[in-house]
C-alpha cells in the first residue's frame, strides 16, 4: 500500500490522519446535534481510539520515516503511542459519569481529548524540533481547555488558567532552546543535530538546557513542578486522571527521544541535568506528599516523584535505561488509572469526597475496593511482588550499570520515604474505624479497576510480554 | 531420582497456602459459621502443607551438600528465572515454617474474633512468602518473597495488634524496607557483574574485592535489620509487643531467621573476602547485642518485650557463629536458629495463654501462677530453661556450638559471649519467678484456669521437640552437615587464597 502526497509517504501517519479526521467528524456530530449527544460522541471517541490503536499496531513492522525525517514510526513510537491511546481511551471511559451530569454535557470534552491524543502521537513520533513543537502545542492547548472544563467551578477555571500561563512560559523556554540549538547546529532534525553536536560547545549546551527545561515542565519534574498540585487539585477528577497518565507518557517519550537521539554525542552534558532533575523530583515528591490531606494533591506529588524515578532510567543514557523508562511508564499508567478509578468512586450520598481521611475504614465498608487500593499503594511504593516494583527494578538496574550509584542510593532511599505516605493511606483504610459506606461503584469504574488491579497484582506471574516489548522498543532508539 | 521430579514438591509446598487462602476468600459470609470455616480451612491447609513438606525431608539426601528438588522455569528475562531448590541449610527453615504455622493458627483460634477470614488469609500468604524466601534460588525471586512478606506482616500487626500497633507496624515496615532496598541495589550490581542472578552460579563466581565490600554492606543492611542486630534492633520489641500472639510467633520463629539465612546463603559464599574483613565488626556487634540487650531485658516490665530483647541476644550468638566461619560455628548457628524458632515461638505462645486470660502483659500483674496453673508452669519452665540454654534443652546445643566455633577464631569474642549466658539466666529466671512463683495475691488471678486442651495441643509438641533436640540434636545437624561443610570449605578456600596473596606481597 503506498499513499503519497508531494512525494512523502502517508502510510506512517495513517493512524494520525484517521484520528484527526475522526475527531473532526465527531465535532460535526456534536455541533449539529448539541449537548444531548455527549454520551454518543464520547462512546464513538473511545471506538475511534481503539481503531487508531489497532491501526498503529498493524502498520508494517520496522522503521518508517516520512516528511523528510520529521516523522518517525519505530517500535519505540508504536509502544508509547499504544500506551498513550490506551490511557486516553480509559480516561474517556472514566469520564462518563462526569459528562453524564446535566450541567456538564460538553461533547467538546471528548473531542479535546482526541485532539490532545493526536498531539501526543505527533510528539512521540517527532523526528525534528518543529514536529516536536507542533505536537507539544496541540497536546497542551487541548489540555488547558479540558482543565477548565468544569466552567462554573472557580477552582477548575483557576487550574486551567494557571496551567495555561505556566505552560506558555515553558513553551517559550522550549522554543528559545530550540532556536539556540538550531543556531549552533544549523539543523532542526534530531539526526542532523546528533551529527553536529559532537562537542558540547557552550551555545549548544545553553540551548539544550532550555530545551530540557521546557520538557521538564511537561513531565512535571522538579524544579518545574509547581503547577502540578494546583492543577491536579483544581481540575475535575477525570481530567486529573488524564493529566496523570497520557500526557506524561508522551512528554516522557519525547524527553527520552530528544536526549538519546538528538544529543548522543554530549551525553555527559545532559546527563547532569537529568540526574539533578531526577534526584530533586524523587526527593521532593516523597517528602512533600507527606503533609498532604487531599488525595488529588497527594497524587500530584506522587506523580512528581514517579517522574523522578522514570528519569533515573533516562539518566543512565543507555538502551537498558530506555527500556527501564518504558517499563516504568507503562506500569505507572496502569497504577495511576486504577487509583483514579478508585478516587472517582469516592462518593458519599452523591457527593464526591476528596480528603484522605475519607478513606478511613474502607476495608470494612468496601473490602474489595480497599484491597485493590492498598495493592496500588504498595505498588506505587515499589514493594514486591507488585507491578510497581518491576518498574523501579528496571530503571535502577540501568542506573547501576551506568555507575550512577549516588542517584540509585538516593532514589531507593526516597522510595522508602515515599512508602511512608502510601502506608498512611493503607493505615487509614485498614487500621482505622470506618466513616460510612461509599455509594455503589459504577460499572465502567469497576471494569477499569478490575483490569488495572489484576494487572498490578498478577504482573509478576508473567512479566515477559511487557518487558520484551519495552526491550524491542528501546532497541529501536539506538 | 526420576520419580522425585515428576511433581514439583517444593513449589507445591510453597504455593499450597495460597490455595487455602483463596478457598477462605471464596467462603463468603461474616457470621460465626464462616469464621469457623476460615479457621478450619486455614488449619487444614497448614497441616497439609506440613505433611507435604515432610516428603521433602524423606526424599532429601543429607550426604549431598548441593541443592535438591531443583525447579527451573523461564520468568523475567533470559537470565532471571523461576529457580527453586533447597539444601541442608534452607531445608530446616522450610520445615520450621511449615511446622510452626499450624500452631500459629491454633493459638489464634479463640483470641482472634475480629475479621477472622482476613486474618487467616494474611497468615497463609505470609507462609507462602516465608517458604519461598528459604527456597528461592534466584536473587530477584528471593527478593520478591523476602520483601513481599512485609505486606501481610504490616497488616497483621496493624489490624490485630495492641494499642500502639500503628506505630509498631510502620516502624517494622519502614526499617525493613530501608534495609532491603539497599540490598536490591547490590543485587543489581551483582547481576551486572556476573550477568545472572542465579544463586548457585553466583556462589561460584568471583566478585571483585571492591564490589564485595559494598555488596556485603548492602546485604548486611538488610539482614542486620531483619536479624535484628544491635543497634538496628529497636523495631523488634515494638513489633513483638504490639503484634497478636501468632504474629509474634512468626516474627520471632521465622522472620528473624531470614537474616541469618541470608548471611549463610549470600554473605559468606558470595563475598568471602569482605566477610573476613568485616567479621570482627560483626563479632563486636554480636557481643554488644548479647551483653547489652540481655541487660536491657533485665529492666523490662512487659513480658513480650523481655522475650523480644532475649531474641536479639540469642540472634547475637547466631551472627557470631556464622562469621566465625568454622564448621562448629556455622552448624551451631543453624541449630541455634532452629532451636530459637521453637523456643521463642513457644515462649510467645505461653505469653499468649496468660494474655488471653488477663489481657495484660505486665510482669507486675502476674505472680503465683503455679498455684492455679501447674501444667502451664511446668511447660513454661521447660521453655524458660531452653531460653537460658540449660544442657538437655535445644537451647544449649546451639549456644555451645557457636561458642566453640568462635573460640577457635576469636577468644575475646567468645569470652564476652559466655558472659551473656549468665545474663540470660538472670533475666529468664527472674521473669519466671515473678510470673509463676510466689504467693497468688492478685485478685484478678484468683479465678484463672489452667491451660485448655487446645493450648496443650499447641505447647506439648514444642516441649517434646525442645527436649528431643536437646538430648538428640542429630536430625537437624545431620540434615545440614553436608551443606555446611561445603560452605565452610569454600569459605576457607576463598579466604586462605586471600591470605596467601597478602603474605606474598
Amino acid at each position: 500500500m503506498t499513499i503519497t502526497t508531494a512525494g512523502y509517504s502517508l502510510l506512517p501517519v495513517l493512524p494520525e490522519l484517521t484520528l484527526a479526521v475522526g475527531a473532526m467528524a465527531l465535532l460535526m456530530i456534536g455541533a449539529f446535534n448539541g449537548p444531548k449527544v455527549t454520551g454518543l460522541v464520547t462512546t464513538l471517541a473511545v471506538c475511534l481510539l481503539v481503531v487508531v490503536g489497532a491501526a498503529e499496531i498493524m502498520l508494517p513492522a520496522g522503521k518508517h520515516v516520512t516528511f523528510a525525517g520529521s516523522f518517525i514510526v519505530d517500535d519505540y513510537a508504536r509502544f508509547l503511542k499504544v500506551l498513550a491511546i490506551i490511557a486516553s481511551a480509559v480516561t474517556l471511559i472514566l469520564s462518563r459519569e462526569f459528562l453524564g451530569d446535566q450541567s456538564r454535557r460538553i461533547f467538546e470534552y471528548a473531542i479535546l481529548v482526541l485532539l490532545s491524543t493526536l498531539g501526543m502521537m505527533v510528539l512521540i513520533s517527532a523526528g525534528d524540533l518543529i514536529m516536536l513543537y507542533l505536537g507539544l502545542e496541540l497536546m497542551s492547548l487541548s489540555l488547558y481547555v479540558v482543565a477548565a472544563s468544569n466552567r462554573d467551578n472557580a477552582k477548575s477555571t483557576e487550574a486551567g488558567l494557571k496551567y495555561f500561563v505556566l505552560g506558555a512560559l515553558s513553551s517559550g523556554m522550549l522554543l528559545y532552546g530550540a532556536s539556540m540549538v538550531y543556531g549552533f547546529t544549523g539543523t532542526v532534525s534530531f539526526a542532523g543535530i546528533a551529527a553536529e553536536a559532537r562537542t558540547g560547545n557552550i551555545g549548544l549546551v545553553f540551548g539544550l538546557v532550555f530545551l530540557l527545561a521546557g520538557l521538564c515542565f511537561k513531565v512535571s519534574a522538579v524544579p518545574f513542578h509547581m503547577w502540578t498540585p494546583d492543577v491536579y487539585e483544581g481540575a475535575p477528577t477525570p481530567v486529573t486522571a488524564f493529566f496523570a497518565s497520557a500526557p506524561k507518557v508522551a512528554a516522557l517519550a519525547v524527553f527520552t527521544r530528544v536526549a538519546l537521539t538528538a544529543f548522543p554525542g554530549i551525553v555527559v552534558q545532559w546527563q547532569q541535568v537529568v540526574v539533578f532533575v531526577s534526584l530533586a523530583s524523587m526527593v521532593l515528591g516523597s517528602f512533600a506528599a507527606i503533609g498532604q490531606t487531599n488525595i488529588k494533591r497527594l497524587m500530584a506529588y506522587s506523580s512528581i516523584g514517579h517522574m523522578g524515578f522514570a528519569l533515573v532510567g533516562l539518566a543512565a543514557g543507555t538502551q537498558e535505561g530506555a527500556q527501564g523508562v518504558l517499563v516504568y511508564i507503562a506500569i505507572y499508567v496502569a497504577m495511576t488509572l486504577g487509583t483514579f478509578a478508585i478516587i472517582l468512586t469516592m462518593k458519599r450520598n452523591g457527593q464526591p469526597v476528596e480528603t484522605i481521611k475519607d478513606f478511613a475504614g474502607l476495608s470494612r465498608t468496601n473490602p474489595i475496593i480497599a484491597f485493590f487500593f492498598a495493592m496500588f499503594l504498595f505498588s506505587l511504593a515499589g514493594v514486591p511482588p507488585l507491578a510497581g516494583f518491576f518498574g523501579k527494578f528496571y530503571v535502577f538496574m540501568a542506573a547501576i550499570k551506568s555507575g550512577l550509584f549516588v542517584l540509585a542510593v538516593v532514589g531507593v532511599l526516597a522510595s522508602v520515604v515515599g512508602a511512608f505516605y502510601y502506608l498512611s493511606i493503607v493505615k487509614l483504610m485498614y487500621f482505622d474505624e470506618p466513616v460510612g459506606k461509599l455509594d455503589s461503584m459504577r460499572v465502567e469504574l469497576r471494569t477499569v479497576l478490575a483490569v488495572a488491579g489484576v494487572f498490578n497484582v498478577l504482573f509478576f506471574v508473567y512479566p515477559a510480554p511487557l518487558v520484551n516489548a519495552a526491550s524491542f522498543a528501546a532497541k529501536s532508539l539506538f | 531420582m526420576a520419580s522425585v521430579m515428576t511433581w514439583p514438591v517444593l513449589s507445591v509446598v510453597t504455593f499450597l497456602p495460597i490455595v487455602g487462602a483463596i478457598l477462605i476468600y471464596l467462603s463468603r459470609g461474616d457470621d460465626e459459621a464462616a469464621q469457623g470455616n476460615a479457621r478450619w480451612i486455614a488449619l487444614w491447609t497448614t497441616l497439609i502443607t506440613f505433611a507435604v513438606s515432610l516428603i521433602l525431608v524423606m526424599r532429601f539426601d543429607p550426604s549431598n551438600g548441593d541443592f535438591q528438588f531443583v525447579e527451573k522455569a523461564p520468568w523475567l528475562a533470559a537470565t532471571i528465572n523461576y529457580h527453586m531448590g533447597v539444601d541442608g541449610i534452607s531445608l530446616p527453615f522450610v520445615i520450621l515454617t511449615t511446622a510452626l504455622m499450624p500452631f500459629c493458627i491454633l493459638c489464634s483460634w479463640k483470641s482472634v474474633t475480629n475479621r477472622v477470614r482476613e486474618y487467616m488469609i494474611a497468615f497463609l500468604f505470609l507462609e507462602t512468602l516465608m517458604i519461598g524466601t528459604f527456597s528461592a534460588l534466584d536473587l530477584v525471586l528471593f527478593y520478591l518473597f523476602f520483601e513481599g512478606g512485609l505486606i501481610p506482616m504490616f497488616l497483621i500487626i496493624g489490624i490485630w495488634g495492641g494499642p500502639r500497633r500503628v506505630y509498631a507496624a510502620f516502624k517494622f515496615f519502614l526499617y525493613t524496607f530501608l534495609g532491603s532496598v539497599l540490598m536490591l541495589l547490590a543485587i543489581m550490581a551483582l547481576y551486572w557483574n556476573a550477568g545472572t542472578t542465579d544463586i548457585p552460579t553466583l556462589m561460584h563466581t568471583a566478585v571483585p574485592r571492591n564490589l564485595q565490600t559494598w555488596a556485603w554492606l548492602a546485604f548486611f543492611a538488610s539482614f542486620a535489620v531483619k536479624m535484628p542486630m544491635w543497634p538496628v534492633h529497636t523495631w523488634l520489641p515494638d513489633a513483638h509487643v504490639e503484634a497478636p500472639t501468632a504474629g509474634s510467633v512468626v516474627l520471632a520463629a521465622i522472620l528473624l531467621k531470614m537474616g541469618g539465612y541470608g548471611f549463610l546463603r549470600f554473605s559468606l559464599p558470595m563475598f568471602p573476602d569482605a566477610s573476613v574483613y568485616f567479621a570482627p565488626m560483626v563479632w563486636t556487634l554480636s557481643v554488644i547485642a548479647i551483653v547489652y540487650t540481655s541487660l536491657v531485658a533485665l529492666m523490662q516490665e512487659d513480658i513480650k518485650k523481655l522475650i523480644a530483647y532475649s531474641s536479639v541476644a540469642h540472634m547475637g550468638y547466631v551472627t557470631m557463629g556464622i562469621f566465625a566461619g568454622t564448621t562448629q560455628g556455622v552448624s551451631g548457628a543453624v541449630f541455634q536458629m532452629v532451636s530459637h524458632g521453637i523456643v521463642s515461638g513457644a515462649l510467645f505462645l505461653c505469653v499468649g495463654v496468660v494474655y488471653d486470660r488477663l489481657h495484660t502483659r505486665e510482669i507486675a500483674a502476674y505472680g503465683g501462677l503455679v498455684n492455679r496453673m501447674p501444667i502451664y508452669a511446668a511447660l513454661f519452665m521447660v521453655f524458660t530453661m531452653a531460653n537460658v540454654g540449660l544442657p538437655g534443652t535445644s537451647g544449649f546445643v546451639g549456644e555451645f556450638l557457636t561458642l566453640i566455633g568462635t573460640f577457635k577464631v576469636s577468644i575475646p569474642t567468645a569470652t564476652f559471649a559466655c558472659a551473656g549466658v549468665i545474663l540470660s539466666a538472670a533475666y529468664a529466671l527472674w521473669l519466671y519467678r515473678k510470673v509463676v512463683f510466689g504467693e497468688l495475691t492478685k485478685p484478678a488471678l484468683q479465678g484463672i484456669k489452667d491451660i485448655t486442651f487446645r493450648e496443650g495441643l499447641v505447647l506439648v509438641p514444642l516441649v517434646v521437640l525442645t527436649i528431643l533436640f536437646g538430648v538428640y540434636p542429630k536430625p537437624v545437624l545431620d540434615m545440614s552437615a553436608a551443606s555446611i561443610q561445603l560452605l565452610v570449605n569454600n569459605y576457607a578456600a576463598a579466604t586462605s587464597a586471600v591470605k596467601a596473596a597478602a603474605l606474598l606481597q
